[in-house]
């Protein structure tokens, strides 16, 4: 090493860091394709960080100038609308790659003893996520935007005794206005992005004190070489961060295709509704969420009374955190658990569908679906502590396959 | 388990279909998106649309430097209204209070309407005027029933009644009015994304790029893996 970067390295642990968390971190060598979202999410993020900044620079806060800002960036602002659908569509990528990676741990069982930790961080990211993915929905101030905006803050209307100053305070007055969106503008950026950005942190140093879990489910640190290195580790550098470089590029290449060739995505990234000015006269007549928080949505609608249905939705926000402590079997991951398999496949579907019916207009036809649909996955955790109990297992390899 | 997935897949496609019926079907113009199109688009907005609706969104300036139109041109037959300014928004030659006299509601803006509702739903509303002598303007659409604005396209559509009947003979054919209609929704797509020339002619050089890149990071990445695989 040279001269300098001894000097620097007396001062600064630079090294050292690099070390333990790169190139003597130990990774398990049998990660599959779901792994790339991990990577992928945390480039996405400083994507989000950069195209937001530079909205920024050009929107306005106010009820009066807020669509029209936002249509300046689209029209006039010099590679305005490559900014504007970065940020649009990298919403809903980013949505795309928490699901795959939740849908990952699940899989694998990686929320198990000793990762509940990092399992709970993580899922406090994802519902931080769906905030901020909130408030930044109201900012452009379309007439989906107000009507959004309206809707979700009345949901705070329903916690008891301080519901109605609660909604006040949200809204910056009774109603939707330039202080509300002036009010969001700097929880969206400010406070919401640090904490979001804290939590990553945490998830990450809580990772590196656990060490990854692998689609086997079992632990590589219980066979090591003499030296103690586990013998189906492999350095995260270099071996994970070509690896990861690879996916970057097909990444940005589906993302560049995306902003490219479909920006709206045919209305699901960017919703018809927000190319309407905001119109307090004008009530859209199905006010639907965007499609990655479609699924709650939904189970909101499947009870018709505004508290239980609040409860409902609520509740299937926070079941996941109990994840770790309903698996009982002594397998982690559901390659060698059928049944859990099973379950998540039906699990997986029944989301992909309360997904759908979220974006459907409230008719009664709906309403049976949206039932099932929320009965299916409140009872996948009712049922987790029962048949992972009682499960057959199949037999578990002493070491990763390949 | 193949069946249960392409029956599931089936059921939630043939469900979206039916969730989207509405009362009038809507048709897709029929045209090549292209810069010849949407010019012949303007042109035609210009002469029927433009003394009502304002593209306040899209600077005159645009059409010079995305579309190719000489700037002459578009001081002559486009900007139209008297306060027309070739670097701001298109500007209607009717003023909001007039319009508010006349039809009883101001013209909306239409920098957004193809976003917004699509162009199905502009085509088949442009195509679904008919003759109503209840109405004040004598106008009604099937579309947008009790519509303010009259069938100002009628010269060239003809005259038809509610079912459908040939009350007064366009001078142009069906097929050649349509053609027109769809040469406006052309337009008004770009009006709702002037991004779009810029997109398509950037998307291979971006594409390309990113592929090779992707290409050779997977070299790498096997070159480096060649001995975790031994």
């Amino acid at each position: 090493m040279s001269k300098f970067s001894d000097w620097f390295n007396k001062r600064f642990p630079a090294r050292e860091f690099i070390r333990a968390s790169m190139t003597q971190y130990y990774a398990p060598k049998n990660f599959n394709i779901l792994y790339y979202a991990g990577s992928l999410l945390l480039l996405m993020i400083v994507l989000q960080l950069l195209s937001g900044f530079l909205l920024m620079a050009h929107y306005v806060a106010t009820s009066q100038d807020a669509f029209n800002s936002v249509q300046g960036i689209m029209y006039d602002t010099k590679w305005g609308w490559l900014i504007r659908y970065m940020h649009v569509d990298g919403v809903s990528l980013i949505f795309i790659l928490l699901y795959a990676h939740m849908l990952r741990g699940i899989l694998y069982g990686s929320f198990r003893e000793p990762r509940e930790l990092l399992w709970i961080i993580g899922y406090l990211i994802y519902i931080m996520m769906m905030g901020e993915a909130f408030l930044g929905y109201v900012l452009p101030f379309g007439n989906l935007s107000y009507w959004a905006g309206q809707v979700i803050t009345s949901i705070l209307h329903a916690i008891p005794f301080i519901g109605p100053q609660l909604t006040m305070l949200a809204r910056g007055g009774p109603g939707i206005g330039t202080a509300t969106l002036q009010r969001f503008l700097a929880l969206h950026v400010v406070l919401w992005f640090l904490i979001i950005a804290a939590l990553i942190v945490m998830h990450l140093v809580a990772l590196h004190q656990v060490g990854s879990n692998n689609p086997d489910g079992i632990e590589i640190k219980e066979h090591k070489r003499p030296d103690g290195i586990p013998l189906d580790g492999i350095p995260f550098h270099p071996y994970y961060t070509v690896k990861d470089f690879f996916g970057v590029g097909v990444w940005l290449t589906i993302f560049a295709a995306i902003i490219l060739y479909a920006p709206t995505m045919h209305g699901i990234f960017l919703e018809k509704n927000t190319f309407f000015r905001a119109n307090p006269m004008v009530s859209l007549p199905d006010v639907t969420p965007p499609w990655y928080l479609a699924p709650y949505y939904a189970m909101l609608r499947a009870i018709p009374n505004k508290y239980w249905g609040i409860g409902l939705m609520g509740l299937a926000i926070v079941l996941p955190f109990s994840l770790p402590w309903l698996d009982r079997n002594p397998v982690r991951s559901s390659r060698y658990r059928p049944w859990y398999r099973t379950m998540i496949i039906i699990m997986g579907i029944t989301f992909l569908v309360l997904v759908w019916v979220g974006e459907q207009p409230p008719l009664p036809k709906y309403f049976l679906i949206e039932r099932l649909g929320a009965a299916i996955y409140i009872g996948f955790y009712v049922l987790l502590p029962i048949v992972s109990s009682i499960e057959p297992t199949r037999a578990v390899p002493e070491r990763v396959t390949r | 388990m193949r069946k249960v997935w392409i029956g599931l897949l089936v059921a939630i496609l043939f469900a979206g279909n039916v969730s989207l019926a509405r009362a009038v079907t809507l048709t897709a113009p029929q045209y090549v998106f292209n810069k010849a199109t949407v010019r012949e688009g303007t042109l035609l907005f210009m002469d029927h649309c433009s003394a009502c609706h304002s593209i306040h969104s899209l600077r005159y300036e645009r059409l010079e430097t995305d579309l190719g139109m000489p700037k002459a041109q578009i001081i002559k037959s486009i900007m139209l209204s008297s306060n027309a300014n070739f670097l701001e928004g298109m500007r209607p030659t009717m003023t909001q209070a007039d319009a508010k006299a006349w039809f009883g509601i101001a013209a909306p803006d239409l920098s957004h309407i193809v976003r917004a509702e699509g162009q199905r739903w502009v085509y088949t509303y442009l195509t679904s005027f008919y003759w109503d002598p209840k109405r004040p303007s004598g106008w009604n659409n099937r579309v947008v029933p009790a519509v303010a604005m009259p069938d100002v396209l009628a010269p060239w559509e003809g005259i038809y009644s509610k079912n459908g009947q040939v009350l007064h003979r366009g001078r142009l054919t069906p097929a050649a009015y349509h053609r027109k209609v769809a040469d406006i929704v052309a337009f008004l797509r770009y009006t709702s994304d002037p991004s779009y020339f810029k997109r398509h002619n950037l998307g291979p050089y971006v594409l390309g790029s990113l592929i090779i890149l992707s290409l050779l990071a997977y070299l790498l990445k096997r070159n480096y893996w060649r001995d975790v695989h031994k």
